[in-house]
Formats: structure tokens, C-alpha cells, sequence
């Protein structure tokens, strides 16, 4: 196999791949959407609501980038702004009042950028994301079916499993960006594309996600099949979890932890 | 105080962010010109003034500086000294740019963590360094105010943290993206164990750390001009094409659009910090 890193993050990115209302729709029954953040408005790059996996009702939240040039434009290439976070947030505090595991689909470039965006508060509605996730007591399982842009994805994946498509990726910055900022030179991004680590292979290498989902399949119902079953077993197995909430503080506390980090006073 | 006039400040955010040069002056005094009023200052001027020019501008100071300025004298008790970042991911020309930032900045990491009393309140704090690679979020930044918050838990103590940063360190890739999750759970817990947390936000205040612990406190403040948003504001400009409302991102319109409590000026924050601390001191009310 020798596709290469930037290979992977044009196969990420490539339109035809199933987005996240294409998993919502074929993984599960009776999806029910429910809109807006009760404060601005309803940002349609995040699709939430609830449904069935099999017996169990879940409340699902999926970043939506759209198949048609129409549909893409609506949904802002599924980069959601401040009110999509905050849809997102207030539908997993409705998980948690209601006793429902919360399954997560990550895919976008990353966060919106924009004057409205900033003005709203894109930074700190992603704050908020991450500061309340640490704390919710129902099981949260994140796929990142796609692009894993940044702090824009992690708004939506601090959960107690993360997964990852074979040909997704996950990275800090885009490798476009990376090559720009560091070395002047948007061209470099292949090169970038390979040190920054962020195919499916690397990710789980440096232990930010629990599995790697083959592709085979891939959007058909076979491949729909598979991770239905993987998705009940998953949650059967939180459902026993003991201490979610410490074990979740734990799975990102061993995150990074550099040379000269010891036992504390 | 009225909305000052700030010019875009050119993009340090990955050279280390070295301040103008000072100036000669004929008789000898070093100066410094302001990029607000664009006079020349003596230095001498500037730095028994804390940095700020008479005209309210607020230069880029050094951490160490600023917890000399904020703590009481000889309180500062530094912790977790050993944290840094090698090259985890082995990114070319990483090892080679943590030793120059280090040999040039005198610190280890972007971030110096301790123990202090502002005012004779006992709390911990942190403050980011903008002179090491201005202050990225990598594992060591990460691990050390993550280790901070979970010292102030076991201690019973508030955080008091000043923020300056261009954003997650990208040499360190994912891992430093982590930290923006590390550091949000301990805030978390924290939080939730009913402790005090301010944020001091200073110029600039972007990307991932914005978009973690710098807005996750109880009482955010900023001191003023500093630019604070998620997106850098070229980027925005780049990516809209259209020009930004006047003052876009910085502290006055951050204020306005309501995210910081409020913004207070260099010279009044040790006072600000000292009464915020006495008042959710509960130990002095018994
Ligand atoms: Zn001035």
C-alpha cells in the first residue's frame, strides 16, 4: 500500500464520499431532526436529533457537508459556525437529561470562518463544547467519516470512543495551511500532508482514536451492516462502564504528555 | 477609554515574536516607537510604566515580567519547570526551532505555571510566554496548565491565567490539538469543585487556546486592544475577501459583542485580581 498522505487527505475530502446524513439515514430508524440553538438561529452544517440504533434510542449529531453544488453552498461545505456548536451542545444536555447515548459524525475542514462567526463567538462556543463534553454522564461515540479539521472537529469528538474511516483524516491544520504558515509555500503540502501525522494509521499510532473502520463497501448497505452491529456492541459496553466520566478525563489526560512531566506535588 | 486607533500588528505569530528594536536617541537613551501614536518613547519611560506608552498602548511583555508585576514580591513559586515539548511526531526543523526559541527566549516552554499571592490572596497562576513561538498550544503548554488546574484542585485555590497565543503549535499535530480537550476537563473539574478561575486575555489571543481555556473562565477580562478571536483576522479577510468592521477582534469589540467581563488596563489589574480574589475567598469569611 503506498498511498500517500496527501492522497489520503484529497480521498477525505472527495464529494462523492457518504456525508453525515447519509450514515444518519442508513445506520438508523425513525430519525427525528430537531433545529436551532434556542439563542441565534439553526446552522444547517450540523444535523441533529434522535433516533433508533435497534431497540435503542440515541440521540445522534452529524456535521453535514452535502452531495449537490446547492446543497453544499447551504450547508457552508459542513463548516458549522457558533449556533451549530451550541445545536450540537444543546441536543447532547437533552442525551443527558434523557439517559441517551450520543453518537457523533465528524466531517469538515474545520469551524466557519467569518466576520458573523467571530462576532458570535466561534471560539468560545467550541470552548463550551469541550468544557461540558469532559463532564456528560451519558456514553458519547465520535466517527470521523471524512475531514477532521482541527478544533472545529474536536467540538464534536471529545467522547469516550473515537473512531475513524480507513481514508479519513485528523489534523491540526490543514496541510495547505501548515505549508503556507511554515514554509511559504502552499505547494508544499504533500510534504506537510506526511508530517503532521493525520491519516487513520498515524491517528490510532498515536492513540487519539480506539479503531480504524475499513472502507469496503463503502455507503452500501453491507458497509452500513457492519458498523451498525460495531455501534451496539460499542455502546453495550459503555453502558457498563463503571466511571465514564473519569475514564473519558483519563483518555485525553494521557494525550501529550512530554518529558519531564513526574509525579505531582 | 476611548477606542484607540491600534494598527494591525504584523504577523509574528511564528517568528518569535521579537518586539521593535529600540531606537538610539542622540543623548543616549533608548527609545522605542509606538505603532499607536508613532512617538518615541524612552524606554526607561516605558518599562516604569509596565510596558504601556502614555498614549494607552499596551506593548508585548515578557511572562516573567508580567508575574513580577502581578504577584507580590518573592511569592511566585514556579511549578512544573521540567515540562517540554521534544519532537513527537519528529516535524522537520522542529528540533532545531525549540533550541533556538529557548536560547533566544531564556524559557523552556510557552508557558511558565506556579503558586503566588496577588494582594496577599494565594492562588495559582499562569502566564503564557508570546516571546516562545508566540505562546502555541503544544503538549508542554498543555500539560503544564493542565497540571496547574489539577494542583489548584488538590490545593483548594483559584487559577488566575494571562493568555497570549497564535493558536495550537501545528509541529506537534494532533497532539497539540488534544490539548485544547486536556486542558477543557481540568477547567472542568475545576469548575465543578466550586473554584475560582479568571483569565486575563492580552494581545493576541487566537486559535486554539481561545477556543479552550482562554474562554472557559469565570470571569474573563482583557486588557486593552488585544486582539482575541478564533480565526486570525487576515485569514478572515483572506477567506470573506471583504474588508472587517472597524476594530474587528479586539478587546473593545470582543467586549461589545459579550464575551469578557470587562477590560482592564496594566496598571490596575493587580488591584482588579486582588479584590476578585477577595471576594470569592471564602476562607476569610469563615
Ligand atoms: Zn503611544
Amino acid at each position: 500500500m503506498s498511498v500517500s498522505a496527501y492522497q489520503r487527505v484529497k480521498m477525505a475530502r472527495d464529494n462523492s464520499r457518504p456525508t453525515g446524513l447519509d450514515y444518519i439515514r442508513n445506520l438508523f430508524q425513525g430519525f427525528l431532526e430537531f433545529h436551532g440553538d434556542r439563542r441565534y438561529g439553526d446552522d444547517p452544517a450540523i444535523v441533529g436529533g434522535v433516533a433508533w440504533l435497534g431497540e435503542t434510542p440515541v440521540t445522534v449529531i452529524a456535521m453535514e457537508k452535502g452531495h449537490t453544488v446547492k446543497e453544499r453552498a447551504r450547508r457552508s461545505f459542513g463548516s458549522p459556525n457558533p449556533e451549530g456548536y451550541r445545536k450540537a451542545l444543546r441536543l447532547m444536555k437533552q442525551a443527558e437529561k434523557f439517559g441517551r447515548p450520543v453518537i457523533c459524525f465528524v466531517d469538515t475542514s474545520g469551524a466557519f470562518c467569518g466576520v458573523g462567526a467571530e462576532e458570535r463567538g466561534q471560539g468560545q462556543a467550541i470552548a463550551e463544547n469541550l468544557l461540558e463534553l469532559s463532564t456528560l454522564c451519558v456514553p458519547v461515540l465520535s466517527i470521523l467519516i471524512g475531514e477532521g479539521g482541527s478544533g472545529g472537529a474536536l467540538a464534536l469528538a471529545v467522547a469516550d470512543r473515537v473512531w475513524m474511516l480507513q481514508n479519513a483524516v485528523y489534523s491540526v491544520i490543514s496541510p495547505e495551511g501548515c505549508a503556507s504558515i511554515l514554509w511559504k509555500d502552499a505547494q508544499k503540502a504533500e510534504a506537510a500532508a506526511a508530517s503532521l501525522r493525520l491519516t487513520a494509521e498515524d491517528v490510532k499510532s498515536l492513540g487519539v482514536v480506539e479503531r480504524v473502520l475499513s472502507e469496503k463497501d463503502l455507503g452500501k448497505p453491507e458497509f452500513y451492516d457492519r458498523l451498525r452491529v460495531l455501534l451496539a456492541e460499542e455502546l453495550d459496553a459503555l453502558a457498563k462502564e463503571p466511571d465514564l466520566i473519569g475514564s473519558r478525563y483519563q483518555r485525553f489526560r494521557r494525550l501529550g504528555v512530554p518529558g519531564g512531566a513526574k509525579e505531582q506535588p | 477609554m476611548a477606542l484607540l486607533r491600534f494598527l494591525k500588528p504584523k504577523n509574528q505569530l511564528e517568528e518569535g515574536g521579537r518586539a521593535a528594536a529600540p531606537v538610539q536617541q542622540d543623548d543616549g537613551e533608548p527609545e522605542k516607537t509606538c505603532p499607536n501614536c508613532r512617538k518615541d518613547i524612552p524606554l526607561s519611560r516605558l518599562w516604569a510604566n509596565d510596558l504601556v506608552c502614555p498614549c494607552g498602548y499596551h506593548f508585548r511583555m515578557k511572562a516573567r515580567q508580567r508575574v513580577r508585576m502581578i504577584a507580590d514580591r518573592g511569592s511566585f513559586h514556579e511549578l512544573f519547570t521540567g515540562v517540554r515539548s521534544e519532537n513527537p511526531l519528529n516535524f522537520p526543523g522542529y528540533h532545531d526551532k525549540l533550541e533556538t526559541v529557548r536560547a533566544a527566549s531564556g524559557e523552556e516552554e510557552a508557558v511558565i505555571c506556579g503558586t503566588a499571592a496577588i494582594g496577599k490572596q494565594k492562588c495559582c497562576l499562569f502566564v503564557m510566554e508570546s516571546y516562545f513561538m508566540m505562546g502555541s498550544m503544544g503538549s508542554a503548554v498543555g500539560e503544564k496548565i493542565t497540571s496547574l488546574f489539577e494542583y489548584a484542585i488538590r490545593h483548594h485555590l483559584p487559577v488566575v491565567g494571562f493568555t497570549v497565543s497564535g493558536g495550537a503549535r501545528m509541529q506537534e499535530g494532533l497532539l497539540s490539538l488534544m490539548q485544547m480537550a486536556k486542558t477543557s476537563a481540568a477547567v472542568k473539574r475545576h469548575s465543578d469543585a466550586g473554584l475560582l478561575y479568571v483569565a486575563v486575555l492580552t494581545d493576541p489571543t487566537t486559535g486554539g487556546v481561545t477556543a479552550s481555556f482562554a474562554m472557559e473562565a469565570d470571569v474573563i477580562l482583557a486588557e486593552p486592544g488585544a486582539m482575541v478571536g478564533f480565526a486570525g483576522a487576515r485569514v478572515v479577510e483572506q477567506t470573506t475577501r471583504k474588508s472587517l468592521p472597524a476594530g474587528f477582534q479586539r478587546a473593545e469589540f470582543v467586549l461589545d459583542h459579550g464575551f469578557v467581563d470587562s477590560i482592564v488596563p496594566r496598571g490596575e489589574q493587580k488591584t482588579y485580581l486582588a479584590e476578585l480574589l477577595r471576594l470569592h475567598d471564602r476562607g476569610s469569611k469563615g
